[in-house]
């Protein structure tokens, strides 16, 4: 029986017992203890990591070379507490001498930054303590969230156990919409199945607009897998991915394919050819509309960053929009690229200037607002459009606070018509200041 | 290991998600006690007040959807709650629950039939959820055996020292 790309990858990196061979074929439903090539923690979830680890009595990792720490959450500290976190973190990394350990003026929104640096590469087991961990699925990689412990667990013998899921298939077909990118697939796929109808399973995106994608708006897909409950949302690796990984690494890498009869629970295919920019309206990320159902919609604030949208290209797209432009009177767009490169990359490209001179706030790299920690809280009845990955009830502050989920490019027109907008009805209709 | 539970249930409905569980703002400290002050608040901010120790909570599908925070089973267990029983649990915190040893049934009967306030009898070994207000009895799902063996060893950590072959604390 043939077998998916996930459970191509997990065979490779299955322990036997004695820690050594590799099993030649696992299918859905397995229980296995695999080999992890990178573990990931943050400010939130490594420091409950190390406070199981120090109770244990396990006072040395597995590998200090294959565990990433990256300080993102609460940074540059909020407060005295988030301070005293990400010390216990600090302190940890030096002790340990963890290699890849990465703080304020070197980091950043750690699912942008360990594909940046080219520290995760296809054919790869990665596990992060942190639920969008599976970001790095859109490079051919098997990668998922966890929490604390097993990250202290990993962190302490390099393995973690799993049951291999079934695989989900979505096929997509047709051409994309000037302004319609990863984000809408991925908004439009959860509005379709739920944010429960991927639920333990491994979603493996697919088919020719897959393939016309750049790797970043992949990585946005991918991103978002677990708001569908999903284990995992992978894609094979091609020439894009290979450029992308080859120019951040020499780390070897190896390319899985599902084979064509592999199994599949379910198989869903759709032409995304007249799609427009979706939103998720308040209060799941399944609440999903096409922008065009919520216009008008007023707003007072908008958030551009996050590891679902922060990226280099994301911040091009709403510039392009933003420039001679100005956020409307009485809306606060706030502006974070998702790590230190991207910002330096941004400020070399003009891009800071451009988001300054349109009034927005731009900030050093953190996840801050999007699950509401800081830089942008909102208060009771305030309306933000997000280019972040969740809507739930008091997820960026007061629960009364409605949250709408947009691409960069709807970001960028919302802020400036001041209420949720085609990018079209900004680019066509209103003038640049000169 | 105690294995057999009795409180009042206490209900919530479907997506329960883990910012509604232990809000971002708290997640800047590790303590479970602490942690549990602030159970639910996220919604309900009265609901800690209303919490005996070994309540039981019941809640829908997909119970502790969102981020991956073990600050969320924590402080249920914080909290003062005994179990959770729901018709699904969202994936990550599955896993954090098993691992933390915070006890979960998957009971799609239970989860509909019992109502807030009941008064609900949980046994962990056979999977039985018995409702002494409404009278009825409901079954729940068996965890698969090498879930078991982790719920066994006394959690995940405790599993890893025997792999390890380290000394048992």
């Amino acid at each position: 029986m043939g077998m998916t790309i996930t459970e191509k990858i997990l065979a490779a990196h299955a322990q036997d017992g004695n820690g050594s061979s590799r099993r030649k074929e696992v299918h859905a439903g397995d229980f296995l203890q695999v080999r992890v090539d990178l573990a990931m923690g943050n400010d939130v979830t490594a420091p409950i990591a190390i406070r199981t680890l120090e109770a244990e009595g396990l006072n040395k990792v597995w590998d200090r070379r294959r565990i990433a720490l990256v300080l993102s959450h609460f940074l540059p500290a909020k407060d005295i507490q988030s301070a005293a976190q990400a010390g216990i973190v600090r302190k940890f990394a030096r002790l340990q001498k963890i290699v890849n350990y990465f703080d304020e003026t070197n980091g950043g929104v750690e699912h942008a930054l360990l594909p940046e640096l080219g520290l995760v590469v296809p054919g790869d087991v990665v596990i992060g303590a942190d639920s969008h961990s599976c970001t790095y699925g859109a490079l051919g990689i098997f990668s998922t969230g966890v929490g604390s412990t097993d990250l202290a667990a990993i962190m302490a013998t390099g393995e973690w156990w799993c049951k291999v899921p079934e695989s989900m298939k979505f096929v997509y077909h047709g051409r994309l919409n000037k302004w319609v990118t990863g984000k809408d697939l991925v908004l439009y796929t959860i509005g379709q199945i739920g944010v429960d109808g991927a639920l333990y399973r491994a979603m493996e995106f697919t088919g020719e607009v897959i393939r016309s994608l750049s790797v970043e708006a992949r990585l946005t897909m991918s991103n978002m897998a677990i708001e569908a409950g999903g284990k995992s949302g992978i894609i094979e690796a091609d020439g894009k991915t290979e450029a992308y990984v080859k120019s951040r690494t020499k780390r070897p890498y190896k390319i899985y394919k599902s084979d064509p009869d592999a199994s599949y629970v379910e198989t869903v295919e759709w032409d995304v050819t007249h799609m427009e920019p979706q939103i998720a309206r308040p209060s799941l990320p399944s609440n999903t509309v096409g922008v065009s159902q919520v216009a008008g919609t007023k707003v007072d604030q908008v958030f551009l960053g996050s590891c679902t949208n922060g990226r280099i290209e994301d911040l091009r797209v709403a510039a392009a929009i933003l420039k001679g432009r100005q956020v409307a009177p009485g809306v606060r767009l706030i502006v974070i690229p998702a790590t230190h490169n991207i910002y330096r990359q941004a400020m070399k490209e003009g891009l800071l200037k451009i988001f300054s001179e349109a009034r927005a706030a731009v900030s050093t790299a953190t996840c801050g607002p999007c699950l509401g920690g800081h830089m942008g809280v909102l208060a009771e009845g305030e309306v933000c459009l997000s280019t972040s990955n969740r809507n739930f009830p008091g997820r960026m502050g007061h629960k009364d606070a409605p949250v709408y989920l947009a691409n960069p490019a709807v970001a960028a027109a919302t802020a400036v018509a001041g209420c949720i907008t085609h990018p079209d009805d900004v680019v066509k209709k209103s003038g640049r200041k000169k | 290991m105690k294995t057999n539970f009795r409180g009042k249930a206490h209900k919530f409905g479907d997506d329960v998600d883990t910012d509604f569980i232990v809000p971002a703002r708290y997640l800047v400290t590790t303590d479970p006690v602490e942690l549990g002050k602030h159970c639910m608040e996220g919604q309900d901010p009265q609901f800690v007040g209303r919490v005996r120790a070994g309540d039981i909570m019941v809640a829908g599908k997909n119970f502790g959807c969102g981020s991956s925070r073990e600050h969320a089973p924590w402080s249920i267990q914080g909290a003062g709650l005994s179990c959770v029983v729901a018709k699904s649990f969202a994936r990550i915190f599955f896993r954090n629950s098993i691992n933390i040893g915070l006890p979960i049934l998957e009971s799609p009967e239970a989860s509909e039939k019992i109502q807030d306030g009941d008064d609900v009898e949980v046994d962990l070994t056979t999977g039985v959820i018995k409702n002494h207000t409404r009278g009825e009895t409901y079954s729940s799902r068996p965890f698969p055996e090498f879930m078991r063996r982790i719920v066994e060893s006394g959690g995940l950590m405790k599993y890893v020292r025997k792999k390890l072959a380290l000394p048992g604390k």
